[in-house]
């Protein structure tokens, strides 16, 4: 038996190699659109990219309950959903499977890492990519007339915190914490300019990683330091635990983060020790939004889970796609590219329009205050 | 297996018969991109090229690992090394644009010293507390590559370098489309002809190396050290050797994989590539190079399948899905690793080293 | 000094738990010289386990006195990884014994796959915390500031181990545990049932691995399925950095890591001048680990092997 093993184990992998494509290379010419979603699906930030899928998938029923024609005929969408692990080399694979399935544009991906090697085939194959979340600069400055994201960039959303932080909460001394990621980094780079800029002092940069939940060394080292703010690049899992510490080694300064915490989840992770720390989200509070709320609604109905972070920004993302194919009248790339960059979308997280390079023009950042276990909107800068 | 073998042994006493099969090799492995982007689409290329990658990569681990018995958890520190030795020498980063036959050696050179730098302190250590060091070794490279842009910025950290420069054969860029002779070659497809060159070329080395004096000392240091030392065998150089040779390999898919990609950032050289690196080595059968091979090519391609059959596979089963297809997929790789190893212990197409010592010595 | 004394207590705390998880690595390693990387994934599904049932003991009898929620939870959770234990080595293990050395390290990785990826079906992709069913009130001592929680954590920690080391060292079952880790065709000659023994040691492993589990996940209220991987690596680490296969080696590599860890993380940029920070914490404990290997090849406590063991 030991003898034919591999061979039926070969034989079985190319029958599956087979039948695998088989099942998913057949269409309805013309009728079935599909659209291209990437996100990590598996690994340790796969919440947020089964929530990104989920903002896309109900931008897709919606579209297709609404019955959209284009080109004079009935379309159905279908959104294709691909798993890049947050690993680049699986990103371009995955890149190239959704080109080769013939998808008319691509949400995603999720992490800069992705989303850069990535943004270079769909630009090769002549394809629109709208990140919902990749926030480094040069993910949109590479000369792409096809990629574009929806969310501010780290540069619009630091130079926003970092004068919030001196200006409006009057931080003098200021500690910055970042947890080594591209976009905690970025953030975290961006504040401490703006910060300085506006006349704050970076009394330390401390550093801690996306695996760690123990942050009690490089706090106590800022608590020995007094400052004023200690801002935190990184997201709601880390921030979560960290809040906890830092009340419990009895530091006072006011905690300061981006749109990484601004979610259900670092209010339930952080609990009571979470009163108190502020976080920005571009664009403007789902609540206020037309559709907004009932976009919320319908998310808590359909997935039983709260929306994590940017499920809102795939749900614009995939929308503001439909629409420029629905304004073109085509679901040719080449047609409806130029009217994608000429978009001005009322979406769910504000209203969205694209500077030449393919970035939100004018974003505004919204800043929240947790109070009362709610985060509580205090005010938009920015924006026209 | 031993059908297998015996056919093997059979074919290379002729010949004839031995050149039409390298003929037939040849016009398969042209003709498979061919057969494949127009079977199952050209992402297959892709996953070819990167398979073809890791292949090399398992090769270089096969030296230490298999040849001469060094266990190393943190292999992918040299493709790292690699890698970013590219990004830095042909990218906008230093605005430096060597061409690639300067920096694969560069790069090549930079990761074998790398190797020897790991290789020299850890010389006493033996079996496990050195997995564990080579493990922190790795670690070290990245959280360096990661945090490398401050106080001067080199690697630009968590961001990555983009905009690496590709391979540029007569002016003409291989990642890019070209037309030759009416035929379209993609960027990926013109790689893959590039890497199966190169591959080639790295089991010939391999090869050579096993039967070579400095083979069969890794060999003996492998079974017994003090034995081997014992027959004048210089143990300290022979384990530095394969620690500076494998990291060569490593360092020269770091730097394929860097052309290919154009981009390179930390998160692509984490504990758990060298981990996926090492269960290539072992599953395919450890210190057999074709083995090794074949570990690579399906440990890459496996993932890749799953991806596409998952879901089609649970609702023919099932008729529905029940399961999220990326979260099965993960299932079924990770029980894949238990079966395969259960089935065969010493991997799927082990060597018969042990044996033929015997005979010889 | 207070700021020090501070550090000292992070690094106990972080310590006491890297040596409960490194107890379970040691075990093993000590009776059949394999790494148990799904040992991590078992501290996950502990801290997993105890987690689901506080909620659902939480959600269905408010009323319950938390000791006893808390106890039913921690026993649940440590009967469940006992018996996942029992059958990893089972049916991953047990079958390979005889293999060369390295088959198992790749089941051991699928099991982790595995367990990792049944435990996102499971449990779901969120970050989980722990309903406040205890507050905890934090004290002052000495300048430093610690939390009732983190007192229990460190006596707990210290009762577990020092009955590990008595059960090992004193009673008869430790003496077939030791036995077998001398050599198991000698013991299995001696009347020991060697895969009794070795059953046994995992599941006091995962015992121990589902406490550490819980207690991690009340520390920093958060429990995921992706939180055994790092655990399990570092917990690894203070295993080789102790002496791999040594009891009391674990424990001391265990606090060691934590304290290098804290105090790394601390002062790293003074002792540099400001040119390496935080962020070179691992790198920091790596090399330090790098350092007591080179100068004693077989970790701190570890015995030194002759050439031929």
């Amino acid at each position: 038996m030991q003898k034919n093993f591999l061979l039926i184990f070969m034989v079985g992998l190319f029958t599956l190699v087979g039948c695998g494509d088989g099942g998913s290379g057949t269409d309805d010419s013309g009728k079935i659109i599909k659209i291209g979603h990437v996100a990590p699906l598996t690994g340790p930030i796969s919440h947020l990219g089964k929530d990104n899928e989920r903002g896309a998938q109900l931008a897709i029923d919606e579209a297709n309950a609404a019955g959209i024609t284009i080109g004079g005929e009935k379309v159905e969408f279908r959104l294709l959903s691909e798993d890049d692990e947050a690993n680049p080399q699986k990103g371009t694979v995955v890149a190239q499977k959704l080109v080769d399935s013939g998808v008319a544009g691509v949400i995603g991906h999720l992490n800069s890492g992705t989303t850069i090697p990535a943004s270079k085939i769909y630009h090769d194959a002549g394809l629109a990519q709208i990140s919902p979340s990749a926030t480094a600069i040069m993910y949109t400055h590479q000369g792409y007339k096809t990629a574009f994201r929806v969310m501010a960039n780290d540069e619009q959303q630091g130079k926003v915190l970092g004068d919030y932080a001196v200006k409006t909460i009057g931080a003098k001394k200021i500690a910055v914490i970042d947890d080594r990621s591209a976009y905690g980094k970025g953030l975290a780079d961006e504040f401490e300019k703006a910060a300085k800029s506006a006349g704050g002092e970076i009394v330390t940069r401390e550093f801690t990683d996306t695996t760690k939940t123990d942050f009690t060394a490089i706090l106590t080292k800022i608590k020995g330091l007094n400052p004023d703010v200690i801002f935190y690049g990184g997201m709601d899992a880390q921030a979560g635990p960290m809040m906890k510490q830092v009340k419990n080694l009895g530091i006072t300064a006011t905690y300061l983060s981006g749109d990484g915490i601004q979610s259900k989840q670092f209010l339930v992770l952080a609990g009571e020790e979470g009163e108190g720390a502020y976080a920005s989200s571009p664009g403007l509070p789902l609540e206020k939004m037309d559709g907004g709320k009932s976009f919320q609604e319908k998310f808590l109905q359909t997935y039983h889970e709260d929306i994590q972070i940017y499920a809102p920004f795939t749900y614009d993302a995939t929308s503001i796609l439909i629409d420029a194919m629905v304004r073109a009248d085509s679901t040719n790339p080449e047609s409806y590219l130029p009217l994608l960059s000429q978009t001005d979308y009322q979406g769910v997280t504000g209203q969205i329009r694209f500077d030449e390079n393919g970035d939100l023009r004018g974003g505004s950042i919204s800043l929240y205050r947790v109070k009362n276990g709610a985060w509580e909107y205090i005010e938009t800068v920015g924006g026209e | 297996m031993s059908i297998i073998s015996k056919g093997i042994e059979k074919i290379r006493s002729n010949k004839r018969i031995l050149f039409i099969g390298y003929v037939l090799l040849g016009i398969a492995l042209v003709s498979l991109p061919f057969l494949l982007s127009n079977t199952v689409g050209r992402t297959w290329v892709r996953i070819l090229d990167f398979a073809l990658i890791y292949a090399m990569l398992a090769l270089g681990l096969n030296i230490v690992v298999g040849f001469a018995g060094l266990l190393d958890l943190g292999y992918i520190a040299f493709y790292a090394v690699g890698a970013y030795a590219w990004a830095l020498l042909a990218s906008p980063q230093f605005g430096l644009h060597l061409p690639f036959w300067a920096i694969l050696p560069i790069g090549a050179g930079v990761a074998a010293i790398f190797g020897i730098l790991l290789g020299a302190p850890t010389l006493r250590l033996r079996g496990d507390y050195l997995a564990i060091v080579t493990l922190g070794f790795g670690e070290i490279i990245r959280i360096f590559l990661n945090n490398l842009d401050h106080p001067v910025n080199v690697t630009n950290g968590p961001i990555g370098i983009n905009k690496i420069d590709p391979i540029v054969i007569a002016g003409a860029d291989l990642t890019r489309t070209h037309e030759i002779l009416g035929i379209q070659f993609s960027g990926a497809h013109i790689y893959y002809y590039v890497l199966v060159l190169l591959l080639m070329i790295t089991v010939l080395i391999c090869v050579r190396l096993e039967n070579s004096r400095l083979g069969r000392a890794w060999i003996a240091v492998r079974e017994d050290e003090l034995a081997a030392q014992a027959m004048g065998i210089n143990t300290r150089n022979v384990k530095l050797l394969a620690f500076a040779l494998g990291a060569t390999f490593g360092g020269v898919a770091g730097g394929l994989f860097a052309s290919l990609q154009g981009f390179v950032s930390p998160e692509s050289f984490v504990l758990l590539e060298s981990i996926m690196v090492l269960c290539m080595v072992v599953l395919g059968g450890m210190g057999h190079i074709f083995g090794v091979l074949l570990g690579a090519l399906l440990l890459t391609t496996l993932p890749e399948i799953l991806r596409s059959t998952a879901s089609p596979i649970q609702e023919s089963l099932f008729g529905a899905v029940y399961i999220d297809p990326e979260a099965l997929r993960m299932l079924l790789f990770g029980l894949a690793l238990i079966l395969v190893m259960l089935v065969r212990p010493t991997g799927l197409w082990p060597g018969t080293t042990r044996k033929q010592l015997g005979n010889k010595g | 000094m207070d700021i020090f004394f501070q550090q000292v207590i992070n690094g106990l705390v972080l310590g006491s738990v890297y040596a409960l998880v490194a107890l379970g690595y040691t075990m093993v390693y000590g009776i059949l010289g394999l790494i148990n990387f799904a040992h991590g994934e078992v501290v996950m599904v502990g801290a997993m386990v105890a987690l689901a049932t506080v909620a659902y003991l939480f959600g269905y009898f408010p009323e319950m006195n938390p000791i006893v929620m808390v106890l039913i939870a921690a026993t649940t959770s440590v009967i469940s990884c006992m018996v996942l234990s029992y059958f990893i080595e089972r049916l991953a293990y047990r079958p390979l014994r005889k293999a060369p050395r390295l088959a198992p390290l790749i089941t051991a990785i699928g099991i982790s796959i595995l367990l990792q990826n049944l435990a996102m079906i499971i449990w779901g992709r969120q970050y989980k915390t722990v309903p406040k069913i205890f507050s905890f009130e934090t004290r002052e001592f000495l300048g430093a500031n610690i939390t009732d929680l983190q007192i229990f954590i460190i006596v707990l920690s210290a009762i577990l181990m020092t009955l590990l080391l008595l059960i090992v060292n004193y009673s008869k079952l430790g003496r077939a545990m030791r036995a077998t880790s001398e050599s198991q065709r000698i013991a299995g000659l001696l009347g020991v049932n060697i895969n009794k023994i070795i059953s046994f040691t995992f599941v006091i492993g995962a015992g121990l691995g589902a406490v550490a589990g819980i207690l991690v996940a009340a520390n920093y209220s958060v429990a995921h399925y992706s939180m055994g991987f790092m655990l399990g690596l570092k917990a690894f680490t203070a295993a080789v950095l102790g002496g791999i296969g040594n009891l009391g080696g674990a424990v001391l590599g265990g606090l060691l890591l934590g304290l290098i860890e804290s105090i790394g993380a601390g002062y790293i940029g003074d002792i540099t001048g400001g040119f390496l920070g935080s962020h070179y914490q691992d790198v920091f404990a790596f090399l330090v680990l790098i350092i007591v290997l080179v100068f004693r090849p077989t970790g701190i406590m570890g015995e030194r092997i002759s050439e031929r063991a």
